[in-house]
Parts: C-alpha cells; sequence; structure tokens
C-alpha cells in the first residue's frame, strides 16, 4: 500500500519531545552524579511498575502520533488522516455497529423492529454486524469467551516470559506487573476479534477504540504544555532572581497579574478568542483532522501561558537562594560574565525542581483537558478524548436502561494513567528533593 | 495595620489595571469587533450592514482607545476601551447580550452559588484537616499507609466521576434527595446536601496529603520535642501544639480562596442545576457572551487580591509575631 506522511503540528511537538527526551537521557546517561536520583528512582518498585505502565501509554501514544494518507489510486490520496495506531487496530475502527451494544453483546442494546425468518415484524434485539458474528446461538457465546480468554491469557504470558527473559528484569514486582500486562493484552486481543469488549457507543463505535484513541490527546495535553511552561518559566523566574531590581519588579509584575485571574475562566476567554479567530480563518487548514488538530496545539499553548506563574515563582525563590552561594559570588568576583554564571552555575541546579514540578503538573493537565473538554473549551467536540467520551457518556447515565460502559472504560482508563503519572511523580520527587536526601 | 492595608491596596490597583489591559487586548484586540460580529451572526452571508447595525447596539463601533472625532474628555471616554473595560473598575459591568444588567445578574446569583460553596469550604476544610491529623497521629503505620495510598487514589479520578457517579448513586438508585435544581429558602436543604458532599469528598485526596505534609514537618520541631519532653501525650502534642502552629501554612492556602466562593463552582453548578455564577459563566461561555466572560475575569480576579490582603490579615490573628506595617 502506498501512503503520504502526514505530519500534524501535534506530530511535530511530539517528535520534538521525543528528540529532547532522549538526548537528555543520553546526557544524564554519561554523568555519574545525574544518574544517582534516577538510580534512587529505579530502586522503588512502585515507580518501576508506573513506568512500565506509563510506556505502555506511550507507546500507544506514539504509534497514534505517526500520521499518513493512504492512496487511493494514481496517485490521489484519501482525505481522510490515519495514524500508524490506527492501521493496527483496523478491525476495532471499521467494526461499526448500528448503536449501543453492551460489553462482549452479540445483539444491540435496545429493541427493534425486525423480521423474522417468516418475514413477520417482530420486536427484538437485533444481532449485531460485527460482535459474535461467527455464533450461531446467544448460548455459544459464554463458551468462546472462556475460550478466548484461557488462549489470549496464555498466549500473553508467553509473550511477556518471553520479554522478561530478554530483558533480565529482576524485580519481583516489575515482573508480576510485566506478566499481567501482557496477559491483560493477549486477552483482549483475542476477545476483540471477535467482540466489542468494551460495547460500543451511539453511533456504533467501538469502545475500546476510543478508549485507546483518548490517550494521545490525554498525553499531548499534559506533555506538549510544557514546551511553554519550561522555557517561559526557566527564563523569567531565574533572571528575576539573579538580576533582581527592575528586571525582577516587571516580571512579578506579570505573573501577578496573570495568577490573580482564577485559571479556568482565563484559559475559558482565551479558549472563546481562539474559536472566533479559527472561525474567521477557514483557509488555515486544509482537512479537518489539521483543524482539529490545530486546536488542540493551541489549547497547549493557552494552558501553557496560563500554568508557568507557578513554577516561575518557585525558579525566582531558588535562584535568589542560589546566587548568595560563595561558588556564585566566587564566580562573579572571577569576573564570569552573568550569561555563564546562569548556564553553567544557576540552571543547572535549579533542575530538580523543573523535573518535579513538570512531572506533578503531568496529571493535573490530564485532569484538566476532561474539565475543559465538558465546559465547552477544551479539545475539539470531533477529537477523541477523554472529556468529549465523558461528556457524551453523561446523556447515557440519564438513559433507562442506563448505558454505563462508556464512562466505566473512561474512568478506568483516565485511573490507570494518572494513578501511574500521580505515583511514578512522588517517587521522582522523593528522589531528586534534597531535603529528603537521605545518602 | 490600616497603613499598610491602604498601602496593599494601592498596590492592587496596578495589577487590576493589568487584568484589564490583557483581558481587553484578549477580547478586543485579538479579534476585532468585527470578528465577533460575524462569529455571532453566523461566517457566511452576512451583510456588512448587518454587522454595523450589531456594532452599533453592542457599543463595539467607536475607536478601541483614542476618539479623535470628539472633543476634550470625549476623546478617552466616548470608546470602546472607557466604556467597555475601564468602567469595570466602578464595578459597571454593563448588559449581556440578552439586554439583561450584569451587575444586576451577579448580586442576586452569588447568594445561591455561595449557598453550594460555603458548606463545602467548611465542612470540607473540618474533615480534611481531622483526616490529617489522624494520619499523623498515626504515622509510619499502615493505617497512614493506606491514608496516604487512598489519597492517591482520590486524588487521581477526575472531578467529573466523582459527580456523574454521585448524582447517580445517590439520586437516581437512591432517590434521597433531588438530582438537581435549586430553591431558595429551607427548601434549598435538600437541593444543597448532594453538591456538598460530593464537592467534599472530590478535594479529600489532594487536600488530606497537603495538611498532612504540612503537619508532618512540623513534627520535626524543637517544640514538639520540648512537648514531648514535659511528658504531655501525643494527641496533646499534636492537637494543642502542632495544629496552632500549622495554623499559618493552613492559612496561606485556605483565606485566599473565600472571597472567591462567591463565584461558585463551574462544575458542580451546571451539573446541579445551580442558579449561581458558575452556571452563569458556563452559560455564557457556550453561549460566546463575551461581556459576561469579560466581566467574570475582572470580578474573579478583584476576589482573589481581596483573598491575598484578608490572608495579611489573618496572619496577624493568628500569630502575634506578625505585625503588618
Amino acid at each position: 500500500m502506498r501512503f503520504m506522511p502526514v505530519v500534524l503540528w501535534s506530530d511535530a511537538l511530539v517528535y520534538l519531545l521525543m528528540a529532547a527526551g532522549i538526548s537528555a537521557a543520553l546526557y544524564v546517561r554519561r554523568h555519574e552524579h545525574l544518574l544517582l536520583p534516577w538510580r534512587r528512582v529505579g530502586k522503588n518498585s512502585v515507580a518501576m511498575v508506573c513506568l512500565l505502565v506509563l510506556s505502555c501509554f506511550l507507546l500507544v501514544g506514539l504509534l497514534d502520533s505517526l500520521h499518513y494518507r493512504a492512496e487511493l489510486g494514481q496517485g490521489s490520496y484519501s482525505p481522510e488522516v490515519l495514524s500508524v495506531f490506527d492501521r493496527i487496530a483496523e478491525p476495532l475502527r471499521l467494526h461499526v455497529e448500528k448503536t449501543y451494544s453492551a460489553p462482549l453483546a452479540i445483539t444491540l442494546y435496545a429493541k427493534e423492529s425486525i423480521l423474522d425468518p417468516d418475514g413477520r415484524v417482530v420486536r427484538d434485539y437485533p444481532r449485531l454486524k460485527y460482535g459474535g458474528a461467527g455464533l450461531s446461538d446467544i448460548a455459544d457465546r459464554d463458551a468462546d469467551v472462556a475460550r478466548r480468554v484461557g488462549t489470549g491469557a496464555l498466549l500473553g504470558l508467553l509473550l511477556g516470559s518471553l520479554v522478561l527473559w530478554m530483558s533480565k528484569a529482576e524485580r519481583r514486582a516489575v515482573a508480576i506487573a510485566l506478566l499481567l500486562i501482557s496477559a491483560l493484552f493477549g486477552v483482549t486481543l483475542q476477545l476483540s476479534a471477535a467482540y466489542h469488549v468494551l460495547g460500543t457507543d451511539k453511533v456504533g463505535q467501538d469502545v475500546l477504540y476510543l478508549s485507546l484513541k483518548s490517550i494521545r490527546t490525554g498525553l499531548i495535553i499534559g506533555t506538549v504544555t510544557t514546551l511553554v511552561t519550561l522555557p517561559l518559566a526557566l527564563f523569567l523566574g531565574v533572571a528575576a532572581g539573579y538580576f533582581r531590581g527592575w528586571v525582577d519588579d516587571v516580571i512579578q509584575y506579570i505573573y501577578t497579574v496573570l495568577s490573580s485571574i482564577p485559571s479556568v475562566l482565563l484559559i475559558a476567554a482565551a479558549v472563546l478568542m481562539m474559536q472566533v479567530t479559527m472561525d474567521t480563518h477557514p483557509d488555515w487548514f486544509t482537512t479537518s483532522a489539521s483543524r482539529a488538530d490545530l486546536r488542540l496545539v493551541f489549547l497547549c499553548l493557552i494552558l501553557g501561558m496560563t500554568s508557568w506563574t507557578g513554577l516561575c515563582r518557585l525558579l525566582r525563590g531558588e535562584t535568589l537562594k542560589l546566587r548568595e552561594m560563595e561558588y556564585i559570588q566566587a564566580a562573579q568576583s572571577f569576573g564570569v560574565s552573568s550569561m555563564r554564571i546562569l548556564s553553567r552555575h544557576i540552571v543547572p541546579n535549579v533542575m530538580h525542581i523543573i523535573l518535579i514540578s513538570l512531572v506533578m503538573d503531568f496529571s493535573a493537565l490530564v485532569l484538566a483537558e476532561a474539565v475543559l473538554s465538558y465546559v465547552g473549551v477544551g479539545v475539539d467536540p470531533s477529537m477523541i478524548s477523554f472529556g468529549t467520551m465523558i461528556n457524551a457518556a453523561r446523556l447515557e447515565m440519564a438513559r433507562e436502561p442506563v448505558v454505563w460502559w462508556s464512562l466505566a472504560s473512561a474512568f478506568g482508563f483516565m485511573l490507570t494513567l494518572v494513578l501511574a503519572a500521580n505515583l511514578f511523580a512522588d517517587s521522582v520527587r522523593d528522589a531528586f528533593d534534597p531535603r529528603l536526601n537521605r545518602s | 495595620m490600616i497603613a499598610y492595608l491602604v498601602r496593599r491596596m494601592l498596590y492592587a490597583i496596578p495589577i487590576l489595571v493589568g487584568v484589564n489591559l490583557l483581558t481587553f487586548s484578549l477580547f478586543f484586540v485579538v479579534n476585532t469587533p468585527d470578528d465577533m460580529a460575524r462569529m455571532q451572526l453566523g461566517i457566511k452571508r452576512v451583510t456588512v450592514d448587518a454587522i454595523r447595525q450589531w456594532e452599533h447596539q453592542k457599543g463595539y463601533d467607536k475607536p478601541l482607545f483614542y476618539n479623535r472625532a470628539e472633543d476634550g474628555i470625549g476623546r478617552i471616554t466616548n470608546t470602546i476601551f472607557w466604556q467597555k473595560s475601564a468602567s469595570m473598575f466602578w464595578l459597571d459591568f454593563g448588559y449581556s447580550d440578552d439586554g439583561r444588567d450584569i451587575s444586576r445578574e451577579i448580586r442576586t446569583r452569588m447568594w445561591p452559588s455561595l449557598a453550594i460553596a460555603l458548606p463545602t469550604f467548611l465542612v470540607g476544610l473540618i474533615f480534611y484537616i481531622s483526616f490529617a491529623l489522624v494520619m499523623t497521629l498515626f504515622r509510619a503505620t499502615k493505617l497512614d499507609q493506606a491514608g496516604v495510598a487512598l489519597c492517591v487514589v482520590l486524588m487521581s479520578v477526575s472531578s467529573l466521576f466523582y459527580i456523574i457517579g454521585g448524582q447517580f448513586v445517590i439520586s437516581k438508585l437512591w432517590h434521597l434527595v433531588p438530582i438537581s435544581g435549586y430553591a431558595g429558602g429551607l427548601n434549598s436543604f435538600r437541593f444543597v446536601v448532594l453538591p456538598v458532599v460530593i464537592g467534599v469528598i472530590s478535594g479529600i485526596g489532594s487536600s488530606s496529603r497537603w495538611y498532612r505534609t504540612i503537619f508532618l514537618e512540623e513534627m520535626g520541631k524543637d517544640y514538639v520535642r520540648t512537648a514531648r519532653a514535659k511528658g504531655l501525650s501525643e494527641i496533646a502534642v499534636l492537637f494543642i501544639h502542632v495544629l496552632k502552629n500549622a495554623m499559618i501554612p493552613i492559612l496561606t492556602g485556605v483565606v485566599v480562596v473565600i472571597p472567591l466562593l462567591f463565584m461558585g463552582s463551574l462544575l458542580t453548578e451546571s451539573f446541579f442545576g445551580i442558579p449561581g455564577l458558575g452556571s452563569y459563566t458556563i452559560d455564557a461561555i457556550n453561549a460566546q457572551d463575551f461581556a459576561i466572560v469579560r466581566a467574570m475575569v475582572f470580578l474573579g480576579s478583584l476576589l482573589y487580591i481581596a483573598g491575598l490582603m484578608l490572608t495579611d490579615i489573618s496572619y496577624t490573628v493568628v500569630d502575634p509575631r506578625v505585625r503588618l506595617s
């Protein structure tokens, strides 16, 4: 199959972040003193299990960030922008039912008038087009599900043991988590070949597919925002603390003004204005995907512009303390230039604050996305995200009988992601905070 | 004290001017009134006349900062900035898109907001501090670990789930209280209970953990050792000495939000149908009523700055060492 690679704005930023992350990791590897706190993180079983879970999410997010447009023939390309993940999960994406169906169901969730074999109209639950399509009778379903769970778990465990053997992970908790995840992966793979594991939503889309697609949105909001926060907070915070005087006054004034506006309101105002700008310039985007994507990037930009103040304040305080240190005064008396003092002596010594605050902010941003999308100032309504899923699920909970699976899977995926991020952030903080250092 | 407060108020003015300029440039410079008119009237098939008429109706057909056509003071006052933005300093918020007086709406809507936000705040404060004290009392035991683990799990759940889940279980399954709505007077109790309970639960995770950190930090100080040395029980140390000394860091985070209680919470109010300022804001966002959003942003920062001043005053109340001068 021929295809044309498409790099959306958010993809480019993700690649940039990946490159930055990898080069930072390589740099840290070569410096023992930088590696030391990470070794402490590595000794923490909880942190390593969380890292494993997070890397599974990250893998899905990265696969979902490689976009392309398939060739239709004779050099013309499909207007639909797909990702590598879409390609892998093609059955999930294309097996669209008519409307709601429960997890692992073989019929729709509501009765409809259907023609029975004799040509009479009866009210019954219609069979699904794809869910359990090979089964002749509902009674066979449980046996089939059990068989698939068994083979899936077995295959998953085999795969997990193989990975375990290759990676030589000696921690028991990590090994157990790895086996569990791979077993879960195997079971899901086996079941989703024939069923909708987490049911379908109102327009018949597979909820598992929607949940997996939401991961990328959440990860992008949580990480790309730091691309805006970090430079602003670092430059302004360090400059305010080091130069003091009018520089400090101006920077303090800016962040006091920004932080005195309740953040939801500021974000809402900025997003409303962004909507107006985007609506009056429809010529900026060629596809609907690029429109939704640009909105996501703008949202990250806005979140970043409104959330750098806290980190900036911390960095200013720390720099004020550092600049009175003997080694800085020594550098000053040797006539080292301010820029060099900042880059050689101040910035490396505030890095732990930056790292801690970045990992702590990540989960808050993932949670914020859902709230903002609910308020109507989040991602584009056509973009699959936890926020849009919850938003839709809200009406489903008021339905009779209740459609619970969309909400439950959004809940499950979000809780796993945020909990893992929170626990990992805690252990990073414990390892890097000099006040808590034991050795 | 008075001199200090006056100085703080004077210091607040440049910040409010900054907020005002920021919202003004956000709402009028990033997008011209022309763009907004197009947005409101529909992007396509809109005539120039319709746009002019919309701008005239809203009073947006003036220059931004400086009106050359006028004489004297009118050059400054007969502009969009003066009439739409600077006027917020004397709490004149203008009219919303449906022609209502925003200041009036704020005055009537802040009471329902307060009816939800104040009990949530008070009950929450007492509950979180007690929970944190219990965890501190049993620190480094299994109970403390379980408490911290519970906090981390609770703070990893989006507040949306607390609201949707709470409404579903308590109102829909158990039929204890109405799902949403509001009534004035004593009747409001039935409607207030659920939002308050859910509001308190959704804050347990982050708040209790934060208070626990504060208490643990205090536990490491010298006066605690002295208190133990003179034979006080652990409970007396914790509840009398540590609690009192932890007041300063607690107040720093707590007092500042008190004025903001008037604004209510966007999520809670829109889910429970409370006719407060939070749902007012959310409706305005959905209807793209920029005048209301602008007014709310300014009001929010005004209340936040008031909260900062209250925090300073509260320090002098709890800590005799702090003198404002």
